[in-house]
Parts: C-alpha cells; sequence; structure tokens
C-alpha cells in the first residue's frame, strides 16, 4: 500500500528512535527536522523514558542546513550529546531533512566511531518505510556497528537465546509483553537476552547477541530481517513464532516449538507448561460461571484493527479461550505483500476443530477500514461487538454500543505501565480488561 | 508594523517579520528595554533537543475548524498529531455540548520515490478521497520539511481542486525547517485563514472575535454585558462563520505569541479594530484591559462598574491567598506570552518569580507598537525577573537552572518540562486551558491552584527520591545558557548583545 492514511496507527521510519528508548540507558540523537520528535511522541511515545521525548537531542534543522547541508551542526550535536546526556549507547537517526540533502552522517559519526565512542547511525529519512520496518533497520545497525566491535567473546552460550518479538512503543504493551515471554522462556531452563525494557540488562547483554545458541523471533514479520541478519553473520539459526502468544493454550505452543526447536528436555518443558496451564486454567475454571451466566450480555463478535502479530494473536485466544468469535480483522501494519499469504494461513488454522473463515483486510487507512467495519456490523445488531483497536475507535465503539479494548497506538484513553497481554499471566489480564470494559458499562 | 499581504501563499516567517529570537540570558528588564530598542540578536546553539515545528501549531489551529478537512502531505510520521489534536477537539465537543464529531485528517503518506518521481497526483488523489468521504466546506494543505524540498506546484493543485470541488482548497506552507520559531506555524494558519476562508464583509455586527486556541468561554459575561456577541476562533468554528470574521466590532488577543497575526491581518484588511493592551492577567491587568476596551466601544462607565464588582467579589479571597504565598520563590517555563502572563499571575499573587525559561521572544508584535507588551507591564507593575532566559524549549536548559534556583513551585505550560520540577521534589503545576487564568477570576482560579499544589509534596518528594536523571554532572555545573551562541561556554547570549 502507498495511498493515503486516515487515521495513521504508526509512525515513519524516525520512529525507531523509540526502539532506542527502550534499551537501558540508550540516547537517541535525530539530524532532522525540529518537530519530528514530538511527533513521534505524540503517537507511540506515552511517556518519555529516560532520554526521549523532549530530552532527546536533536539538530533541529533550518532552511539554512536544507540549502548548505547540516554536517556540521551534526558533529556539534553529536560531540555534546556526550557531555551532556549520561547514556550507554548514542544512536543517530536521520531524518527527511537530511536524507534529501544528503549529508555524509556515515562520516561525521565514523570520526566519533574511530575514538571508540559508543555510537551507531541509521541513514533513515521518514519516507524510507515506517517504524515496524526500521525498526530491523536500527537494530541490525547496533549489532553491525556496536555489538560487533564491542564484543569480546564469540563463543556459544548454551541455553542462550535473543528474543526479538514486540517493537517498543509501537505495542503500546511492548515492555510488559517482553517480561512474560522471558518469564515463561526462563521457565522452560533459557537464558534470555530480552534487549528492550526493564528485564534487560541494557547494553552488556547486547554484547552477547552473537553468542546465542539461537534466536527466537516472535511476530508476523516486523524483525523477522533481524533474525535473518544474525543467522547470516553469525550462523545463529532462528525459530519464527508468527504472532504473540497470549493466554495457555498459545504460550504452552509457543513453548512447545522453542522446545523442540532449541532440543530442550521434554520433560522440563512439559513440567513448566503443565504447572502454568494448571494455574491458568484454575481461574477460568473459578470464573466459568461468570462466562457462562452472566444474564446481560458480554461479547460474543469481535472486530480488529491492529498489526499482523497482536489481530493473530487475540483472534486465537478469543476463540479458543473465551468464546469470542473473530469478525473482520484488520491488519493496518502496512505488511507487505510477500507476508500477506503466511497471516492468512495462520488464521485459516485458528481453530482445531472446525474450518474457519476468517475475513483479513490489509489496510493501513483505517478510516476506510472502519467503513468496512461499520457496514459489517448491521448484520449483528443481535450482538454485543467487541473492538481492539486504538483511541481512534472510540467513536465506532460508541455508536455502535460497542466494547472497546484499546490494544493499539495511539492510546490515549488507558495508561499502560507494565500491563502485558504475552504468555499465561498475560491472558488472564486480558480477560480482566476485556469484562472489566464490559461490566464497567453497566448500571 | 509588519504589512500584512495574502496574495502570496506563504507567511513571512517571524525572525523576519518581528525580529523574535530563541536564545538569551538576563534579566526581564534588560530583554524589556534591548527589544524596545530593537538589539537582541539571533544565536545559535552547539547542542540542541527536540523542539516542535511550525506544522504542528498550523495544524493545531487548522484540525478542529467543524467542517472542514485536513490534508498534511507529508510522510506518515508527521501524522503523530491527528491522534493527538483529535482527543484535544473530542474532549472539547464535548465541553461545548457539541455532537460527537472525528477529526478527519489525511496524510499523503509519501514515499521515496513520491520524492523522487513527484507526488501532485499524490496530493490530488488524497484531496479526492478527503472529499468523498467527508464531504467538508473546505480543505486545508499543510506542507511538511519533504514535500517543502521537493518543492512541486502545490498551488496549481489545489486550485484545481478548489475550481473542481467547488470549496475552498487551500495550502498552508508551514515545513518544519522554514522557520526556527514554531510559533511561525499560527502565523501560516491565520494566513490561510486570511487569504483563503475570509470574505470582505459589507456591514459591521456586534460581534468579537476572541482568537484563542481551544480554552474555556470566560469572555461570554463580560463580552454579552458590553452589549457585544463574543466569536470564539479559530477551533470550533466552521467554514462559513470564519469566511464572515471581518465583519467583528474587534478582536481580543489571549496570547499575542499565537494570534498577532489575524488581529493584524483583520485590522489591515477589513478594517477591523484590536484590543491592543496586554491580556487581562492579574486584577491590575484586568482593569487595565476593561478600561481600554470599554474606551474602544465607548462604556467606559460599564468597565468601571464591572471593575468594581470584580474587586468586591474576588479580591477579598484573593488576598487572603496571597498571605500564604508570602516569600515564595516561583519559576516559570512556557511560551514566549503566556509565560509572561504567568509572570503576571505570580506577581499578582505576591509570590517571587526569581526566574523564567520561556521558549522565544518576539520584540515586537504585528501591531507594530509595544501596547501588548505583557512583559514590559509586568516588570513595571511587579518588579524585575533576575534570571529570564528565552531557552527555545532546551530542556537542558530549564533542567539546569532549576538545579542552581531550587524554587518552591514551577508553573509550566508544555509537556516534557513540568516533570523537571518533580524530579528536583519542587511542586509544579501545568494548566493548559490559557483562559483559565484571565479576569479577576481567573487570579483567584490560579491563587487556588496554587495553594492546592504547594499543599500537595507528598508525591512529589517522595518520587524525587527515584526519579531518574539523564543529565551529567558536567553539564549541571556549566551555566544554563553554556550553549546559546558560540558554544564557547560563555553563553554569548548574556544579555543577547555579548559581554
Amino acid at each position: 500500500m502507498s495511498g493515503a492514511i486516515e487515521q495513521p496507527r504508526f509512525t515513519c521510519a524516525l520512529g525507531s528512535c523509540q526502539s532506542v528508548v527502550a534499551i537501558k540507558k540508550g540516547v537517541p540523537i535525530l539530524h532532522s527536522g525540529p518537530g519530528c520528535g514530538v511527533q513521534i511522541s505524540r503517537i507511540i511515545g506515552q511517556g518519555e523514558g529516560y532520554a526521549g521525548g523532549s530530552t532527546m537531542p536533536c539538530t533541529n534543522a533550518e532552511e539554512s542546513d536544507v540549502v548548505f547541508g547540516g554536517e556540521k551542526k551534526l558533529r556539534d550535536v553529536v560531540e555534546n550529546s556526550f557531555k551532556v546526556i549520561d547514556g550507554d549507547l548514542y544512536v543517530v537517526i536521520t531524518g527527511c531533512t537530511a536524507a534529501i540533502t544528503g549529508d555524509d552522517v556515515a562520516a561525521v559519526v565514523g570520526e566519533f566511531q574511530e575514538e571508540d565512542k559508543p555510537i551507531v547511525y541509521v541513514e533513515e529519512g521518514g519516507f524510507k518505510s515506517n517504524n515496524y520496518v526500521s525498526h530491523s533497520r536500527l537494530v541490525k545497525a547496533i549489532i553491525d556497528q556496536y555489538v560487533d566491535k564491542f564484543s569480546e567473546d564469540r563463543e556459544v552460550i548454551p541455553g542462550l537465546v535473543n528474543v526479538f518479538a514486540n517493537i517498543p512503543y509501537q505495542d503500546p504493551f511492548w515492555n510488559g509483553n517482553l517480561e512474560q515471554l522471558k518469564r515463561v522462556l526462563t521457565g522452560i531452563g533459557l537464558k534470555v537476552n530480552i534487549l528492550f525494557g526493564n528485564e534487560s540488562e541494557g547494553v552488556s547483554e547486547w554484547k552477547t547477541i552473537p553468542q546465542a545458541e539461537f534466536n527466537i523471533f516472535a511476530g508476523s514479520w516486523a524483525g523477522l530481517d533481524i533474525v535473518k541478519h544474525l543467522k547470516r553473520k553469525y550462523g545463529t539459526p532462528y525459530l519464527h513464532f508468527p504472532y504473540t502468544p497470549i493466554g495457555a493454550k498459545e504460550t504452552s505452543a509457543f513453548l512447545r516449538a522453542v522446545g523442540e526447536f532449541g532440543g530442550l528436555d521434554k520433560e522440563k518443558v512439559e513440567t513448566y507448561i503443565d504447572r502454568e496451564e494448571k494455574k491458568f486454567y484454575s481461574h477460568i475454571d473459578k470464573m466459568a460461571s461468570f462466562m457462562l451466566e452472566f444474564r446481560y450480555g458480554i461479547p460474543r463478535r469481535f472486530y480488529t484493527l491492529a498489526d499482523a502479530s497482536t489481530a493473530l494473536g487475540f483472534s486465537k485466544f478469543f476463540l479458543n479461550e473465551l468464546g469470542i468469535i473473530p469478525g473482520i480483522q484488520f491488519i493496518v501494519d502496512d505488511i507487505p505483500e510477500k507476508y500477506q499469504e503466511s497471516v492468512l494461513e495462520e488464521f485459516s488454522k485458528i481453530s482445531d476443530l472446525q474450518t474457519r473463515d476468517v475475513k483479513v483486510v490489509f489496510d493501513p487507512d483505517a478510516g476506510l477500514d472502519q467503513q468496512k467495519l461499520l457496514e459489517d456490523a448491521k448484520d449483528y445488531e443481535d450482538k454485543r461487538l467487541l473492538i481492539l483497536g486504538s483511541s481512534w475507535d472510540k467513536h465506532i465503539a460508541d455508536e455502535l454500543h460497542a466494547d472497546l479494548l484499546i490494544v493499539s497506538v495511539p492510546v490515549q484513553h488507558r495508561l499502560v505501565m507494565n500491563c502485558g497481554y504475552a504468555g499465561y499471566e498475560g491472558g488472564l489480564r486480558a480477560i480482566e480488561d476485556i469484562y472489566d470494559r464490559v461490566l464497567a458499562t453497566y448500571r | 508594523m509588519s504589512k500584512i499581504s495574502i496574495k502570496e501563499p506563504s507567511v513571512v516567517i517571524r525572525e523576519k517579520r518581528l525580529g523574535t529570537i530563541n536564545a538569551f540570558t538576563g534579566t526581564a528588564s534588560q530583554i524589556v528595554e534591548k527589544s524596545a530598542k530593537g538589539e537582541l540578536k539571533d544565536c545559535k546553539r552547539k547542542f540542541s533537543q527536540c523542539l516542535g515545528c511550525n506544522q504542528q501549531q498550523a495544524f493545531c489551529q487548522l484540525a478542529m475548524i467543524r467542517d472542514a478537512a485536513v490534508i498534511n502531505h507529508a510522510p506518515i510520521g508527521c501524522a503523530g498529531e491527528f491522534a493527538d489534536f483529535n482527543f484535544t477537539y473530542r474532549v472539547e465537543q464535548a465541553r461545548r455540548g457539541l455532537p460527537s464529531q472525528l477529526g478527519r485528517y489525511f496524510c499523503t503518506n509519501l514515499l521515496e520515490k513520491d520524492t523522487v518521481f513527484g507526488a501532485s497526483r499524490k496530493l490530488e488523489e488524497t484531496i479526492r478521497l478527503a472529499y468523498d468521504r467527508v464531504h467538508p466546506n473546505a480543505i486545508f494543505v499543510t506542507t511538511s520539511c519533504a514535500s517543502g524540498i521537493i518543492g512541486e506546484d502545490i498551488e496549481a493543485v489545489v486550485d484545481a481542486a478548489s475550481e473542481e470541488l467547488g470549496i475552498p482548497v487551500v495550502t498552508c506552507n508551514c515545513e518544519g525547517f522554514r522557520s526556527k520559531i514554531w510559533t511561525t506555524g499560527f502565523d501560516a494558519a491565520y494566513h490561510t485563514v486570511l487569504r483563503g476562508i475570509v470574505k470582505p464583509s459589507e456591514k459591521k455586527s456586534n460581534k468579537i472575535n476572541i482568537i484563542n486556541f481551544w480554552g474555556s468561554h470566560v469572555f461570554d459575561d463580560v463580552i454579552r454585558r458590553f452589549g457585544y456577541e463574543p466569536r470564539y476562533v479559530i477551533p470550533f468554528s466552521t467554514v462559513e462563520e470564519l469566511s464572515h470574521i471581518s465583519d467583528a466590532a474587534a478582536s481580543i488577543h489571549i496570547c499575542p505569541s499565537l494570534s498577532t497575526y489575524m488581529g493584524a491581518g483583520l485590522n489591515q484588511l477589513h478594517g477591523v479594530p484590536e484590543v491592543l493592551v496586554p491580556p487581562a492577567y492579574g486584577v491590575a491587568g484586568t482593569d487595565r484591559w476593561l478600561r481600554a476596551f470599554g474606551k474602544l466601544v465607548g462604556k467606559e462607565e460599564l468597565a468601571e462598574e464591572i471593575i468594581r464588582e470584580g474587586h468586591e467579589k474576588y479580591v477579598p479571597e484573593i488576598e487572603k491567598l496571597k498571605e500564604r504565598f508570602k516569600g515564595k520563590k516561583a519559576y516559570v517555563t512556557a511560551g514566549a506570552a503566556h509565560g509572561q502572563a504567568l509572570i503576571t499571575l505570580l506577581g499578582e499573587l505576591g509570590m517571587d518569580v526569581v526566574g523564567a525559561a520561556v521558549f522565544h521572544h518576539d520584540p515586537v508584535y504585528d501591531s507594530g507598537d509595544d501596547k501588548l507588551d505583557i512583559l514590559g507591564q509586568a516588570v513595571k507593575n511587579y518588579g524585575d525577573v533576575p534570571d529570564y532566559r528565552v531557552c527555545n524549549k532546551q530542556a537542558c536548559e530549564l533542567v539546569n537552572a532549576l538545579n542552581r534556583i531550587r524554587p518552591d513551585l514551577i508553573l509550566a505550560r508544555h509537556g516534557g518540562m513540568t516533570l523537571w520540577g518533580a524530579k528536583f521534589g519542587i511542586p509544579s503545576l501545568l494548566i493548559g486551558d490559557e483562559q483559565f487564568g484571565i479576569g479577576y477570576k481567573g487570579a483567584l482560579n490560579y491563587a487556588r491552584r496554587i495553594d492546592d499544589t504547594l499543599d500537595s509534596i507528598e508525591f512529589i518528594k517522595n518520587y524525587s527520591k527515584h526519579a531518574s536523571n539523564p543529565y551529567t554532572k558536567w553539564w549541571l555545573e556549566q551555566d544554563p545558557g553554556y550553549f546559546q551562541g558560540d558554544g564557547s561556554g560563555r553563553g554569548c547570549a548574556a544579555g543577547n548583545g555579548g559581554f
């Protein structure tokens, strides 16, 4: 897709600066126009973090930089960023202005790299791609220009895995989701480099990336390039699990896939799964009476406007763990055509018991998606509907008297700290959150 | 006086029109004096942090016109603000009792190939798409760094579209790099509306234009008492309403940083007089404003009556609260004129304003005189501000200054700044509604909120023990204005004329 977009639910290539913010003591440096940082924070930056938002260094391009080039200014800002901001890793990301005028960013940053400063650059330009795609370029740049240079050891550490999954800040629950993924993977005996967020050790963890026994990519497509790159670079094999695992059934499937791929002790994996499933289903069992007997209506059909990993993860979870039937799934992440078939394939396997024809629409123009949703909903006036979407969808949820669970950016109607929906605990949290919203609507 | 010409599609940027600067270190009285003498000079910085741009300020004015659509001719990143302004738009609809409506904003989603092969077609298609989907009464096309540098003839596209669709389709040239002063974006939006929407009017009405953001309707009672009707522009107007704003009896400014281009434009092009006194902040400021308005509409006695009533009703409680603020040191960080308005309010409440970090400085306004000079009045009425800096929203300068000054209270007006007070354990208050502080009641509003803020220190003190600080020890030991100027560390913007 390359047409106009109403109601954007992602940002431009420069959005990968938020992935830097998600690394402990990571400092993004924007070589861009003055408003770029604010634009990104406004859609995917709930909370400034350590050195994001107004703290982020930026060259704030002005007319003379566009005419005469901004290399000198970049050099000044980089040099002084080291003096002013206390960081472990600095990443220069270029915006439209520098990309069009053709500043030699490699040369400027190269001067600092020669002095062994912990600095990396990514030549972007907002128009180059969206941030789903640029996240991979950013991670690859850090690996190539920083990890590769500063990591001493190449010897494989048995049981060490690098996990690439939810994109920081683009997934509003990235921190909580990564925490949950680390928790369950640690549970089956792995040592986990989660790389972003609270549960990561920061740059010291990044430096052990080449020593992983294998890599895990849990997601539909955005991030797949990273594990492919690591396979080429260090020969590390990878497992691709094609969505975010939410709830017991999918998390167990995820752990079994990891266990098998990594040749882990099967008994150990099954013991952990058994323990976690018992806990999970004891809660479901306790609440089954509510879910089956509540008199005043709970959602029966859901629509999703989210990225492929989220839509798939939630669809499998809703259908199998809560009995809510998938309506149209609007995939709004501008997923490249070559990956669309695999998403359709996953949706076709959503039920173990019957063939389900889930309608999937790939279109980042969510204004149009909403029109289609409203049209479709006319056929289901007898059902209470649930919309999994973003703050953009509040008004259609109101119009349809549907319940809205915000799982995608922009997030303006809820506050996210460590909430995550991945894993066993995340699945329970999702159930609580959905019924919290449902029950709060009653007088 | 800047001459407003709507022949050109682009507004003349503020640094050229008004001599606006974004770096200064000194005292408030110095900047007032140097402004009057025209001695302020522009300064560069050798370190800078994310700012904000023209495009965002333009968009905020155009995005809440109730029956218009906005197209940002830009890569998708420049549309990050859409959701944010839609949120504001909808919250404020509810406050105004308006029906629930979505902001209709479109991004042309410029990609690399468009920067090479051209993007005019894409813009044409997006205009049609927006029209088909929304059926708006006007479409505004805002530009971005990318569409600006490609440099295609956007005017030709919008003119053709306007003809085809039979509605105004108007450009707003507000590329982020165009002006170093982000508030140029307001001017760009007003230029667009003056140029493409406002029509000459046959006869005058009894309406008063209140050129504002989306603040509370504090002017309703007072304007009606004078026998006029308030008309808040631009947000929440319709295209039709905007086309008639030239018929107003007068225009009111709530924040000269925002609105003097519109005020001067309506004055020069359509003969709408402006109320040219600093906005009504503080008791003395409200007295002065009411007298000026009364004079303009020939009802000076009524103004005196309203002043008497206001004093009777609000001043006793303000005086009582003032007792509690005695000896308290306050610090202000905000955009230029609003920051100066906050200085006025704090002065009125008897606090000692020890410092201010305002974002830019306009030495004159579009009216061409000093009649709207809030800071000059504040200095005259309440005394000097010893550490007055123009910080261009550089958080590092604010953090550094706060670390030295350690005031008892911080009043802020923008996100990303307020939190620094809390990190240092200083009670901090952010009020988004500019009109909250206007008039006698506004002074009392602020007094009460400040009292609450000074009282609620438990969270701030606890949080400050655990807050992260990304700034180095080295930086906190330099002067806050270290990077203003040549980066020699001597802060060449000191007094903004060198040493």
